[in-house]
């Protein structure tokens, strides 16, 4: 096919050509760029926990000023909870993962260094690892005998120091450690030191207010909570026993203190949708942006196909008139939707990497990956092309008679 | 003639339907788009107290020790116990409140009520006064019921209304996490977007329901919520109560009536901390920053980046649908250039046939402005219906509504500006020729 005519032709419509050029470029740069935050969006959701949600329901219990015998409360509580049929492990915790609230510390790996190494949570709870489902891979779990009371810590410097074990994550550990095993690694807190005696493969934190990449960043010391210092209970059950489990696990601590205060009840996988619910929105929306986006271009393309179509009808009168055939016609507003297409695709490309430079330099975004440039192209073609096709078959219905009528 | 040539723009609408819709269904989608995420953005980077913003300021020095010091970085974002009461007492500004956020049980009389948990915030007297927060019934508490750790309550009105059926409660008593208060206050309604005073309870939390005064919440040891940063070996007891004197986790707010008594406040702040650092407390050289609400609100970055990038993305979208709009009317009106070149022949002059053209385009603006405005309507139901605690926030106000339009109209001519000009530049004699 000869471009040469199609380009003089295009010459006598700069305007209306430059302006397709610049709907396609904008569309193909921001449609890039939307579909790459898209799928940023969708990774972020599904974010490794290390816990075994669809295991876990969190009930949330408040009692009304301070008891003399929180302990003792406490473990009743856990007792009671224990009994209900098909419950496998039960735990009072401080903080419990996606539910935005967190205890947070700066550790050190050398007592005398005057800046933090970084700051990581802090999970404390009697059974809390056995409770979550988090995996060791490396070390054990606590022993009964290793558990603190967190209140008579609290209370009693000395007994602060002698909390000198701790389970960190595997990301922690090659975080603070590159290359190394962490098992036996000693970290600092504030002066007093701690031993990691566990790995596990993962525990992610409550909140991510530090970005994503320090989501692994947690510790579990072997602390013991009481009614007072904690209010998170959290069941491990069977999936399809949760929301039994909740309702009489509710029941059960009410009849423990009816004076209490149930603030949440809910499965850990629900917890983890209202967490990611802002990325989920946000890719819906981007979503629904892209969709119409091109469906503006393309329709754009229909209309402003028919026009030249319409507009030429003549011309293409006469070129049937000549001996062109049908086809050759239809591949001339093909190509011509294809060129306009290629520049704009062009334009569109550095106008993309453009933006995601921005974003990079604003949002703490990634680059773009460069297969996106690729695949973003051949879409535009492809919509191009499906959007020319009919104004081309249009155009090529005109029967050569045309010619040969004054309009 | 307006109506004449409006009448000429319908009828040539007319004739070409789906194009004309396609060309108010872009500028519509455009403007919905943009108008959505333009309303929540505004909303969102308001003034919370327009009006008074000015002349409140955010004190902050800096009480921590030599460990981990970086020169020129900020000092902490709210102030240690010890430190909000000296400067709360030192009364060197206009006004002056101390605050933290906390969460307290209700305990209702009626046995119909269970007790439930509400936000409060723990504070001193001149809060009320300084934010302007309307009452409905009553007034705050005086600067002496802070001393005397009274045990005096301001509710909103949301809680009067849950316990008292919005009746006048002043001077009824409150049950609070197993203590009586007597009920001095009801807030009417106030919802300062953002929450201005606490960053570190949600941006855009609604105002708390519960107010205290601070040294009595204090001296009850209520549960305080928020941000605890501590330094050294201070992270103070977990459990035992208050956090130690080296952490921060109060809020303190002045107003400043002048620019004169902002500088000598600073001046002030910076000798507070020269005679801290000499008695050994502090030991950072004076490092005190005073931001007005304005600039504080901007240096915490409290616009949501999601909001931000939704707006660019939505005048990404309007200026696409505005270049498909171009093209069509571009495309469109030149194919009428025999028409118009018979209308120049006849002795219109360009003028009149550039003004045909724009009113024709100012319709499509006109329509696809109100089809936007429904649109923006809709987006907004949608945002109020997500979870986020702005969610509440995205209401339409006469001033957007105007902005809405405004834009629609303009982004339309201006759109219409370049078709209708290339369309008038026809002469008409050709154009009569080649017919």
């Amino acid at each position: 096919m000869d471009i040469l005519p199609i380009l003089s032709t295009l010459r006598r419509h700069k305007i209306t050509a430059l302006l397709v050029v610049l709907e396609i470029a904008l569309t193909c740069a921001i449609v890039c760029n939307a579909v790459f935050l898209i799928s940023q969006r969708l990774d972020r959701m599904k974010m490794f926990s290390g816990v075994a949600e669809h295991e876990l329901v969190q009930i949330q219990a408040y009692g009304i000023g301070k008891t003399a015998d929180a302990k003792a409360h406490a473990q009743e509580d856990l007792l009671r909870l224990r009994q209900i049929p098909g419950v496998k492990e039960v735990a009072l915790v401080n903080q419990v993962p996606f539910t935005n609230s967190s205890w947070n510390t700066s550790i050190k790996l050398d007592p005398e260094q005057k800046q933090a190494t970084l700051n990581a949570t802090q999970y404390f709870g009697e059974n809390l690892i056995d409770t979550f489902g988090a995996q060791l891979v490396a070390g054990r779990d606590f022993e009964p005998g290793e558990y603190l009371d967190m209140r008579e810590v609290a209370r009693d410097e000395k007994l602060a120091k002698k909390i000198n074990t701790l389970i960190i994550t595997r990301d922690l550990g090659q975080k603070l450690w590159p290359g190394q095993s962490a098992l036996g690694k000693t970290i600092y807190l504030g002066g007093d030191p701690a031993r990691v005696v566990g790995v596990v493969a993962g525990l992610i934190r409550p909140s991510l207010f530090n970005g994503d990449a320090s989501a692994q960043w947690s510790m579990v010391f072997p602390l013991r909570m009481d009614s007072d210092n904690a209010s998170r209970y959290v069941l491990r059950t069977a999936p399809k026993d949760r929301d039994r489990v909740l309702a009489a696990a509710v029941a059960a601590l009410r009849k423990a203190d009816p004076h209490r205060i149930i603030l949440e009840k809910k499965t850990l996988d629900d917890i983890r949708a209202e967490f990611f619910q802002d990325d989920r929105a946000m890719a819906g929306l981007l979503l629904g942006v892209c969709i119409a986006l091109l469906v503006v271009t393309g329709l754009g393309i229909v209309g402003l196909g028919s026009f030249w179509v319409a507009q030429r009808r003549r011309t293409i009168g006469v070129r049937r008139a000549l001996g062109a055939t049908r086809g050759s016609i239809l591949r001339y507003f093909q190509t011509e939707n294809f060129l306009l297409a290629t520049i704009g695709i062009a334009l569109g490309m550095a106008l993309a990497y453009g933006i995601n430079l921005f974003l990079m330099l604003h949002y703490e975004l990634p680059r773009l990956p460069a297969y996106y440039f690729p695949v973003g192209a051949i879409a535009l073609w492809l919509i191009g092309q499906v959007a020319v096709l009919g104004p081309a078959m249009r155009a090529a219905a005109v029967p050569p008679v045309v010619a040969t009528r004054s309009v | 003639m307006f109506t004449y040539y409006l009448q000429l723009a319908l009828r040539s609408l007319g004739r070409n339907k789906a194009l004309t819709a396609l060309m108010v269904l872009a500028v519509a989608l455009g403007i919905g788009a943009s108008m959505t995420t333009l309303i929540v953005f505004h909303v969102l980077s308001g003034d919370p107290l327009p009006g008074r913003s000015a002349q409140l300021y955010y004190p902050q020095v800096d009480p921590r020790d030599n460990g981990g010091l970086m020169p020129g970085k900020d000092p902490p974002g709210q102030v240690t116990l010890i430190d909000g009461r000296n400067l709360l007492h030192a009364r060197h500004a206009d006004r002056q409140a101390l605050m933290t956020g906390g969460s307290v049980p209700v305990q209702p009389d009626m046995a119909a009520i269970d007790p439930f948990y509400v936000d409060a915030r723990y504070t001193s007297a001149d809060f009320f006064p300084m934010f302007a927060v309307p009452f409905r019934y009553g007034h705050g508490w005086t600067a002496a019921d802070d001393g005397a750790k009274a045990r005096q309550v301001v509710i909103g009105h949301e809680l009067n209304n849950r316990l008292f059926g919005g009746r006048d409660s002043v001077g009824r008593q409150l049950r609070l996490a197993g203590t009586s208060f007597r009920i001095v206050g009801v807030l009417d309604d106030w919802r300062p977007a953002p929450h201005f005073y606490d960053l570190n309870m949600g941006a855009y939390d609604s105002a708390e329901q519960v107010f205290l005064p601070l040294e009595t919440a204090l001296a009850l040891r209520l549960d305080h919520d928020g941000s605890t940063d501590c330094w050294g070996n201070g992270s103070g007891g977990v459990g035992t109560g208050l956090p130690s004197n080296s952490c921060v986790w109060l809020q303190f707010w002045v107003q400043l009536n002048d620019s004169a008594s902002a500088s000598a406040y600073r001046d002030f702040l910076a000798r507070y901390s020269q005679q801290q650092r000499t008695l050994g407390r502090f030991q950072r050289a004076p490092n005190v920053r005073l931001p007005s609400l304005m600039q504080w609100l901007d240096y915490n970055h409290v616009v949501p980046d999601d909001v931000r990038l939704q707006t660019g993305l939505a005048f990404g979208f309007l200026l696409v649908c505005l270049v498909n709009t171009v093209g069509l009317m571009l495309a469109k009106f030149m194919r009428r250039a025999g028409e118009l070149g018979v209308r120049r022949a006849l002795g219109a002059s360009r003028r009149a046939v550039f003004e045909q053209l724009l009113i024709e385009s100012g319709v499509i603006g006109l329509v696809g402005g109100i089809g936007g405005l429904l649109l923006a309507l809709l987006g907004l139901w949608i945002v109020r219906q997500r979870a986020a605690s702005y969610a509440g926030l995205a209401q339409l106000d006469p001033q957007m509504l105007l902005a809405t339009f405004l834009l629609a109209i303009g982004a339309t001519l201006v759109a219409g500006l370049l078709p209708a000009w290339r369309a008038c530049q026809v002469t008409p004699a050709l154009q009569l020729k080649s017919n």
